[in-house]
């Protein structure tokens, strides 16, 4: 049996689960320290199901808790990055777009040497030892532990991260060293921002994930847990201390694979209805769509291949403003159980005007009874309308499609959406986020240019298939059960070498402990 | 008329330079970047000039990058490749350069000659050699009336540099450009042409960086009113939103070594009516049911709906919602002569020019 948990910034959901089937949820509010809240839910599924922590053979948590801390400048370590690609890239130094208070927290502490390779992996200058070793002394003599390594395309060849990650250490044992080539793919600034914030996120990561982990131990489940990933996959709670930046968009992940999950549809849309918002994403083969643009992560550029999702600002806490007729963006969020009409509140919310109609019923009905039956009916239709349209942006053919609605605030779906050849709600809908962290799966990703003048274009296919694969099986996947997901082929536009960019992702099911 | 660029202008200019950019010239994010850090740097603007204001007998030079934008975004450039060509052809030359000319005003190649004018301490020419961006160096109005391709100089991030002091024809400059370019790392600084005052007055795409500068300006005021822009910088240009819609379809290929492609939008009100769009590294030609719209060198961009922000051939992704805007190319790109450089056939297309009425500027 698996839990699956997924911590948001409002609420932690919980789910148990029994091969496909769901034997007990729950949902709980977060709490200031995650791991209460984590506990909290978790003892609630676990009494609720009856049966003995041993029965359990795995954790998996789905947690925003890094991506709030950069976005609100919390807990981050001063870190240092070293950058080998001299005498190129001095013209944008390391951390040159980031915004000011974040640079001056993190500490700005960067540092440029030789090395580096051509994107046909020629050395761009040699690598130089002894100019790093000097480089790690004014690290060490800054009092600094916390670094990042990156040289460039090093997508293409590591080498000169690794040499440089091993002196460092010679010099401050005890370092805390991300190398950019494990985290990113191609473009230099981008990678060594996700570089940099993984080593200032990671003495959260380990406080957190340890508090997990006492978290566990305190309900007596032994069994090993693991932390979402941004592609929907699960890496172990060792190596989520290691990279926590790989968690950033795990939320939305989550909630889409779930929703695949419960539904049985590997395409469809999924209308996520919260509290505040409704996210709208793309299912593709049972996996979330990617954007295709740089994501900001804290006004940071990084490139991590994000859910591409649209926002309404519309949930079970939209405030109704009655004239002229207006559900949300404004929302009681989390205080909807206090602030509503039908918890007692005086603040009228889409949550009312739902329990009004009379298809749910939940709380005090009787609050709500003296709504105008007009009003019930001239919000509920805005609602369908503003979920049609959000939907119809979100489509790409005129081909009616299955809509799977999931999430706290899916009582708001009422009516029928235009362009949906059904509505789906399926049972266990409001914890889908954690139904998605708990079937998560194990992947793996190559990201490389290859030069189609030595290699044939399947050679060159194959090699970053058979890497992918190998990088899903180093983070816990059965090679047998390792699939392909993903393969994008982009030849460089101006340049006439056939040279061409593959990107392939391979995901596995996780090895049973 | 604009008298210089401060830091208050980087982010219009860049957003114009890359709604002029048709799809191609490369990225405006990391030249943008570099030009904020110069003008800081230096406390001080980078000087523009009329063309008109050129000596007939003084000597300029267009500069540029040159390469792949996936290999540029990666291996940064150290800073200072366009100062050290300049130079080392002014040395060759025994002739100081009098002004810095952008050779391509579409994308980040906007940007870069206005860093490298505040290395070398000298201004600006408001203009360019192609109104928009080409793939190749002979697809340049400069050369295409006249300007003799040699002297040029590439340089890389070592410092090394290529000066051709003779070359048989823009085509075969183009040649040896780009073969020396893979040689550099695959992206190198470009000098070419090199020109006189006079030279410069007859060949010039007049006003370009004005322009780019008030595209920019009106995408953001449509920003900061919530409005869609592409209906604005259409009508700011001389042209019109050709289409609104979703992207369903892209298709790419390679044929001998550039990159080919098709996308297909769909209007959001009508899935069967669509727009199809051949790219190679730029957008070149529109199509609805069979029937040209709009063909290169007109100017065909693709935006972002909601904040008019142009979109890279590179970035084009199933789903993206977006404005094609088309307008019509600058007269200097309209004469039998240049349609022969820059006209459809010379990307391929057994296709006639069908020009959009009136011109960019």
């Amino acid at each position: 049996m698996r839990i699956g948990v997924d911590v948001g910034g409002t609420n932690t959901d919980a789910v148990l689960m029994d091969g496909a089937n769901v034997i007990s949820s729950t949902k709980t509010p977060t709490t200031a320290n995650v791991s209460e809240g984590i506990a909290k839910a978790l003892s609630t599924v676990i009494a609720d199901s009856g049966i003995e922590a041993a029965a359990i053979d795995g954790v998996m948590i789905g947690t925003t808790h890094f991506t709030n801390a950069v976005v609100e400048r919390k807990h981050l370590t001063p870190t240092a990055c070293i950058r080998l690609g001299l005498p190129a890239t001095v013209c944008l130094p390391p951390m040159v777009d980031w915004p000011d208070d974040l640079r001056d927290m993190v500490g700005g502490n960067s540092h440029l040497a030789h090395g580096g390779h051509e994107f046909d992996g020629r050395e761009i200058s040699a690598y130089q030892p002894d100019e790093v070793r000097e480089i790690a002394r004014k690290i060490r003599d800054a009092g600094l532990s916390a670094i990042a390594i990156s040289s460039v395309f090093s997508p293409v060849n590591s080498t000169f991260e690794e040499q440089s990650a091993e002196i460092v250490r010679e010099l401050i044992p005890d370092a805390n060293i991300t190398l950019s080539s494990e985290i990113g793919r191609i473009g230099l600034l981008e990678r060594e921002n996700a570089a940099i914030m993984n080593s200032c996120l990671r003495q959260l990561a380990a406080r957190t994930v340890d508090g997990f982990k006492a978290a566990l131990d305190e309900l007596q489940i032994t069994a090993p847990f693991y932390i979402s990933q941004n592609d929907g996959t699960l890496m172990n709670a060792d190596f989520a201390k290691e990279y926590p930046v790989l968690t950033f968009a795990s939320g939305p992940t989550n909630s889409m694979r779930g929703a695949a999950f419960l539904s049985g549809l590997r395409d469809a849309i999924v209308v996520d209805v919260g509290g505040t918002t409704t996210d709208i994403g793309v299912l593709q083969h049972g996996f979330p769509r990617v954007a295709a643009l740089a994501v900001d992560i804290g006004g940071v550029r990084t490139n991590f291949r994000m859910p591409d999702t649209y926002s309404i600002g519309l949930g079970g806490g939209s405030l109704i403003e009655s004239d002229p007729l207006k559900v949300g963006p404004r929302s009681v969020g989390y205080e909807l159980t206090e602030k509503a009409l039908v918890f007692g509140g005086d603040i009228l919310t889409a949550t009312d005007v739902i329990v009004a109609g009379g298809s749910e019923d939940i709380g005090d009905a009787g609050a709500v009874s003296h709504l105008d039956a007009s009003l019930v009916a001239a919000v509920q239709a805005r609602i369908m309308e503003m979920i049609t349209i959000a939907v119809d942006r979100m489509k790409t053919s005129a081909t009616p499609v299955p809509v799977i609605v999931v999430g706290g605030g899916s009582i708001l779906v009422t009516g029928a959406i235009e362009g949906a050849s059904e509505i789906i709600k399926p049972d266990h809908f409001p914890v889908a986020n954690a139904i998605g962290a708990a079937i998560a799966q194990v992947g793996g990703e190559c990201d490389r240019i290859f030069s189609l003048a030595e290699l044939s274009r399947d050679e060159a296919l194959d090699q970053a298939k058979s890497e992918a694969s190998n990088r899903a099986v180093n983070a816990g996947a059965n090679a047998d059960s390792i699939e392909i997901v993903d393969v994008e082929e982009v030849p460089l536009a101006y340049l006439p070498g056939n040279a061409t960019r593959i990107m392939v992702k391979a995901i596995g099911d996780l090895v049973e402990a | 008329m604009m008298q210089s660029v401060t830091l208050d202008d980087t982010q219009a200019i860049a957003i114009g330079a890359g709604i002029l950019g048709t799809g191609g010239g490369g990225s405006t994010y990391l030249n943008r970047l570099r030009l904020e850090n110069e003008l800081r740097r230096q406390g001080r603007a980078v000087p523009i000039l009329q063309a008109d204001d050129v000596p007939d007998d003084a000597l300029v030079c267009a500069v540029g990058g040159m390469g792949a934008p996936t290999v540029s975004n990666e291996k940064l450039q150290a800073g200072d490749e366009i100062h050290t060509a300049v130079r080392a052809l002014e040395n060759h030359l025994r002739q100081k350069i009098h002004a810095i000319v952008i050779g391509e005003i579409g994308g980040g190649n906007a940007l870069g000659p206005m860093v490298a004018a505040l290395q070398l301490g000298l201004p600006v020419v408001d203009g360019d050699g192609m109104g928009r961006a080409f793939p190749e160096l002979q697809m340049d109005t400069f050369m295409i009336y006249g300007a003799a391709p040699a002297p040029f100089a590439l340089a890389d991030s070592h410092g090394n540099v290529s000066i051709f002091t003779r070359i048989g024809s823009a085509e075969q400059a183009e040649e040896f450009a780009r073969s020396l370019t893979i040689e550099m790392g695959g992206s190198a600084a470009l000098v070419m042409p090199v020109m006189t005052g006079a030279q410069l007055k007859a060949t010039i795409i007049r006003d370009t960086v004005s322009l780019a500068k008030r595209i920019g300006d009106a995408v953001l005021k449509c920003r900061a009113g919530s409005i869609e822009p592409a209906e604005t910088v259409a009508a700011l240009c001389q042209g019109k939103v050709l289409f609104t819609g979703k992207i369903i379809d892209v298709e790419r290929r390679t044929v001998g070594g550039f990159a080919r492609g098709r996308l297909i939008i769909s209007a959001f009100d009508d899935y069967q009516r669509q727009l199809e769009i051949d790219f190679q590294n730029e957008n070149l030609i529109a199509r609805s049911n069979g029937n040209v719209l709009c063909t290169v060198p007109d100017l065909l961009t693709l935006v972002t709906l909601e904040d008019g922000e142009p979109i890279g051939t590179e970035s084009l992704r199933y789903g993206l919602r977006v404005a094609v805007l088309a307008m019509p190319a600058p007269k200097e790109l309209k004469s039998p002569a240049a349609l022969a450089v820059v006209g459809p056939r010379a990307f391929g297309y057994d296709v006639d020019f069908a020009p959009m009425p009136g011109d960019l500027l």
